[in-house]
This record gives structure tokens, sequence and C-alpha cells, in this order.
């Protein structure tokens, strides 16, 4: 039994009756015993419907979807006491309180009645919500109800974890929460298969990745790999005063570059010596306030190239180019491509 | 017995596992019935009450009702009663737990077949909707000057299980079938021709002379519920036969229950 992988799925196919097209259309992905797994792709991939499948809460229309060797159709109920969900909306048992929601849900899956009630405490700690363990559910904030989703999804010891976008809709502290939970549970040897849209979620949290795009699977591999995969493609920041040339012209030119894909004029420019991904220092007290910029400064723009070559070949003839239309180079800075690059080149830029 | 190996484990949890979680889920229906218990009072016994209030006490006070007209309506209302409180312990909480509170989901995860979540909310609903009708018992009795032969109790209580098991599996008909947004007819358009329909308010025989609305009431199933507790309970009111009441509202069960259940199903799965 263990040796079998933790899910399975194979030419998988969900159509929602009424639909025209499948929301699930030919995914076939297994996840290992112990590893994380992410489920990436835009707003209606199939993200949740594939997670529904597998949760055996949606019947697939083609294919076949296994968890823990057990098939969700044939052996839906031997599934269910193998897994748990916490999905993207909040289905807290709003007429009892915090513990009871983590005691009545041991008692539908068998769990003792001495164990239930440690155990309850027990996740209630760990969650941080020993406070809240009498408050009714309507009180509480969406990141509370998602540590009390996960607290009552471990009640009953699931093998298999599934985090439907587990935070969407959080603060950084409550994200971070998660993040460390997914990562002891982990540790732990619980299987979990996360859904997310945030490319630094997947790419922190995953042992492997999955990009979905209209219900089928566009790539699989690990975060590192998916990245490897897109040889040279990287980006080049610079930011320049423009001189005689206005930034469109300056864009119009860089893009005649060999090698450069695009060119995106970025929002304003940061102060200058700060790296650009860094927010602004504030001007708290006691601090001496920056010097008034100068003249030049609030003419600068930025430009991120996308290109299909190593990033570090295109600095000189970056430099040489803009210094021959008499702007100046005031910071330029290498990115190696992120699993964003990688999704937006799979998916478009499409909204949904 | 040890535990070899995680295998032998869960297959012991999973064979003895769905009728234990038909009474954790039980139990977790009425623990909340316990905590709201003045609430679930209100609920099942107000509007009786004031059937009786007025249409026996307040009107038989100036002869506007003859003065036994009190022992043909409690009969009605407790068949009533087991009928409404149970449809209604269904079809509003479905309506909830499927759209806006998704409550449902946790029980739908928990290992048992789905038609057994729709069985335990059939079972909770009966027996709210049978203790909803006893209660009214010593009730009625202490409002009407009425009496029970020994002998109909136990046919009574069998035709109130049926009215109690009844209104469950029509609330889950009703439950499962109504969007939300529809909710607020379900009052005007079911509940009300459903409650005036039944042969509560009056023996199906008196309508001899009414043709058109003694065929309505024949197509209500309340109708033999109520004729079925009268039938035991005040034999000497002309009604339908016992064993007709019984076979009519055992079929509209069993009937019911499978269109409930699949109705279900289809709710509970996408
Ligand atoms: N119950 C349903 N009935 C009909 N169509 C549905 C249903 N649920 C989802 N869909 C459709 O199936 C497609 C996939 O939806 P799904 O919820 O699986 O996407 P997702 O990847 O989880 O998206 P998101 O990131 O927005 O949560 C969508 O086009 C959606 O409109
Ligand atoms: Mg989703």
């Amino acid at each position: 039994m263990t040796n079998q992988p933790a899910a399975e799925v194979r030419e998988l196919v969900k159509r929602y009756p009424k639909s025209p097209t499948n929301a699930v259309d030919g995914l076939s992905f297994t996840v290992e015993r112990g590893e994380v797994f992410g489920l990436l792709g835009p707003n209606g991939a199939g993200k949740t419907t594939t997670v529904g499948v597998l949760t055996t809460r949606v019947l697939p229309t083609g294919g076949s979807a296994r968890v823990t060797g057990l098939d969700v159709v044939a052996d839906a109920v031997a599934v269910r006491s193998r897994l748990a969900v916490v999905p993207q909306r909040v289905n807290l048992d709003r007429s009892l309180s915090v513990r009871d929601n983590l005691i009545f849900h041991a008692a539908y899956h068998g769990v003792g009645r001495a164990e239930r009630n440690c155990r309850a405490d027990a996740l209630l700690d760990r969650m941080g919500l020993q406070d809240k363990a009498k408050a009714v559910v309507d009180d509480l904030s969406g990141g509370q109800s998602q540590r009390v989703m996960i607290a009552r999804g471990l009640m009953h010891r699931p093998e298999v974890l599934f985090l439907d976008e587990p935070s969407t809709g959080l603060d950084p502290q409550a994200r971070l929460f998660v993040h460390d939970q997914v990562r002891e549970l982990r540790d732990e040897g619980v299987t979990i298969v996360l859904t997310t849209h945030d490319m630094d979620e997947a790419q922190k949290l995953s042992d492997r990745v999955g990009i979905v795009d209209h219900g089928k699977l566009l790539t699989l591999d690990t975060p590192g790999g998916l990245i490897r995969s897109l040889p040279g493609c990287g980006t080049v920041e610079v930011t320049v005063a423009p001189g005689t040339e206005s930034a469109d012209e300056l864009v119009a030119r860089l893009i005649e570059l060999p090698g450069v894909e695009r060119v995106e004029q970025l929002a304003a420019a940061p102060p200058s010596g700060v790296p650009s991904d860094m927010p602004p220092i504030p001007n708290g007290p006691g601090r001496i306030a920056a010097p008034p910029a100068p003249a030049g400064v609030d003419r600068d723009i930025r430009l991120r190239l996308y290109v299909d070559t190593e990033p570090a070949a295109l600095v000189g003839p970056v430099v040489a180019l803009l210094g021959s239309h008499d702007a100046q180079v005031s910071d330029l800075s290498l990115g190696e491509p992120s699993l964003e690059d990688i999704f937006i080149s799979l998916t478009g830029r499409d909204l949904r | 017995m040890t535990i070899t190996g995680n295998g032998q484990l869960v297959e012991r949890t999973t064979s003895a596992g769905p009728w234990r979680a038909f009474l954790a889920v039980l139990g977790r229906d009425i623990f909340v019935t316990g905590k709201e218990l003045p609430a679930f009072l209100a609920q099942v016994l107000v509007q009786p009450f004031f059937f009786l209030l007025v249409f026996v006490v307040v009107l038989g006070r100036g002869g506007f009702v003859s003065p036994d007209y009190g022992s043909i309506m409690l009969p009605g209302l407790l068949a009533m009663n087991a009928m409404f409180a149970a449809l209604q312990a269904v079809a509003f909480p479905l309506v909830f737990e499927f759209s806006w509170s998704r409550e449902i989901e946790d029980r739908l995860l928990a290992p048992m077949p789905i038609p057994l979540v729709a069985v335990e909310k059939i079972a909770y609903a009966s027996l709210r909707g049978l203790v909803a009708s006893v209660l009214m018992v010593p009730i009625g009795m202490l409002m009407i000057d009425t009496h029970w032969p020994a002998s109909g109790l136990g046919p009574a209580l069998l035709m109130v299980v049926l009215g109690a098991l009844l209104g469950a599996t029509m609330g889950m008909v009703i439950g499962t079938a109504v969007p939300p947004r529809r909710i607020n007819i379900l009052f005007a358009v079911i509940f009300t021709p459903l409650m005036f329909t039944g042969s509560v308010q009056y023996p199906w025989h008196s309508l001899t002379d009414l043709r058109w609305f003694q065929v309505i009431s024949a197509l209500n199933p309340l109708t033999y519920v109520s004729e079925g507790v009268r039938a035991a309970l005040v034999p000497q009111v002309p009604h339908l036969p016992l064993w007709l009441c019984i076979v009519v509202a055992a079929a509209a069960v069993v009937v019911l229950a499978l269109l409930g259940i699949r109705g279900f199903l289809r709710r509970a799965l996408d």
C-alpha cells in the first residue's frame, strides 16, 4: 500500500453539465509520497476542479484519479478517510464553536473521544488559536478561519492534505505562518497538494510544480528545473536619464538589439542607490532627510528588457546603444528568470 | 488485537467507518439542537398552540365551532406538527448548507457514502418531528377535553412516525430542488397549501359536499397521516380506514425518499 503514489491523475477530463468546454481536459500527473506538489495556474485553469475530483467531491467525466492507490470513484469512502481538504472558501460549521468544529470532524472520522480532545487542544495550540477555542465561527477573521480549517483537516491524521489557495487573502504574517506549517507537515511526512497562483509561494514551498491552463498540464518539474528549462532567458533592468530621445524612442531602439525579446517600461524610478526591488527607506524620526533629488533624477526612466540569451552578454551592447543616444545609465541589474516569467511565457498575458 | 501493519489498521477503520460516521453526524445534529433548545421548542410548539387556542378555545367559547371540534383538531395537529417540524428541519438547513455556508462539505467528506449523509438528515429530522408531535400531546390535553382509547396509542404513534418521515423526505426533495434565491416563496406556495389541504383542521369525510376540495385533499399525503391519527385516537369520527392511511403514507415516504436522495446526490457531487 505505502509504495503507491500519494495521488495520481490519468487523462482526467471534467466537463460540468451545461458547460461548452472541459474544465479539466486530459490532465495527468503523479504526486509522490511525502512531497509538496504545487498546482499552479491562472484563474479558471481547473485547479479547484482537479482537487475536487481527487477529494471525491467532483465526479470525473473521463480518465481516472487515485489517492494512495485507491480509486476516487470506486473507493470514495476509503479515500475520504485518508485525505483532508482546506478549501478555497470557508466551510466551517457555523453552528459549532471552533473547538467543536475540530472535535466533531474527528468524530466523523472515527477518532476516539480521549484522542480527539487531546488532539484538538494540541492543534489549536499549534495554530495559535488557544484563545479562540470557544469562539463562534462567524467571529473569526479570514486568516483565523484558514488556520481553523487546517487544524480541522489534521484532526484525523490524513496521509494527503489538499490546500486550495492556502494564502489567498491572508496578510504577510498569516501567509508566512501557513508556509511554516506546510513545511512542518512535510517534515512530518504528510503529502501536500497545494494550488496557487502565487509564484513565490509555489517556488518556496513546492518540491515540484505543475503548471495548468485551460485544464491542461503545460509543464511539470521542480521549481529549479522549470527555471532552467528556459536557458539564457532572463532580464536586464536599466535606469537611464534620457538625453535627446524620448523613452519611447529608446524602447524602439533597444528592441532592435539581437537577443532582446521585449522591452517594458517600469513605474517611476526608485531613489538612486537603492536596489530596485527594495522598498524605499522611510524617513523615520532621527533620520536625516534625503537631500533633494538632483534636477535630472525625476526624468529617470526604468526599462526592463526580456532577453533570450545570457543577460550578462547584453550589458555591453545595451550600455553602448544607450550611450550613443546621449542616455545616461545610472543603474543596471541582471535578473535570473523567475517562475513568474515561465508562468507568463506559458500561459500568456490575457486576463481570465 | 495487535495491529501489525498500516494496511490492517486502515481496513478495520473503513469497515466500521460508515455507521460510526453516521452516528457521529447524528450526534452533531442532536448536540446543536441541545444548544438551541428554546428555539427548537418555540419553532415547533407556538404555531399549533395558537391553532388550538383560536379554533378551539376562542371560537368554541362563542359557539362558532362545536364543543367536540377540539378532539377532531388535536389529532390533525399532531400529524401536522410531526410533518412540518421534520420538513423544516431538512429543507431550510439544506438550502443554506449547500449554498452560502457550505458547511455540509465537512460531512460529505466524512468516511461514509453520500446517500448515508442524506439518510442521516432524514433520520434526524424525523426524530425532531416525532418529538415535536409528542410534546404537543400534554399541551393539547390541558387545553381541550378529549379521551383517547389506550388501544389507539400504538397505531397513532406509528402514524406520527410516518408523518415525520413524510415531512423529512419531502423536505429533502424541496431543499435540494429549490435554489436559495427562491427560498422565500416556499412558505407562500408550498407550506401554506400543504398545511390547509391536509385534513388537519377537518375530517376528510366531512367534505363530501365539497368534492373538488376533497379531491385536492386526497392528493396531499398529509391527509392520510391526519386521518390515520384520527382513526387511531378518535375512531368515533368518520375517517379513512387505518390500513389505507398506513399504505399511502408509507408509499409516499418511499417515493419521496428516493427522489430526495437523488436530489441530494445531484447537489452533493458536481
Ligand atoms: N460547479 C461548477 N459548475 C460549472 N462550471 C464550473 C463549476 N466549477 C467550476 N466551473 C468552471 O470550470 C472552470 C475551472 O474552474 P476551477 O474552479 O477549477 O478553476 P481554478 O483553477 O480553481 O480557478 P481559481 O484560481 O479562480 O480558483 C472554470 O471555467 C469555471 O467556470
Ligand atoms: Mg480555485
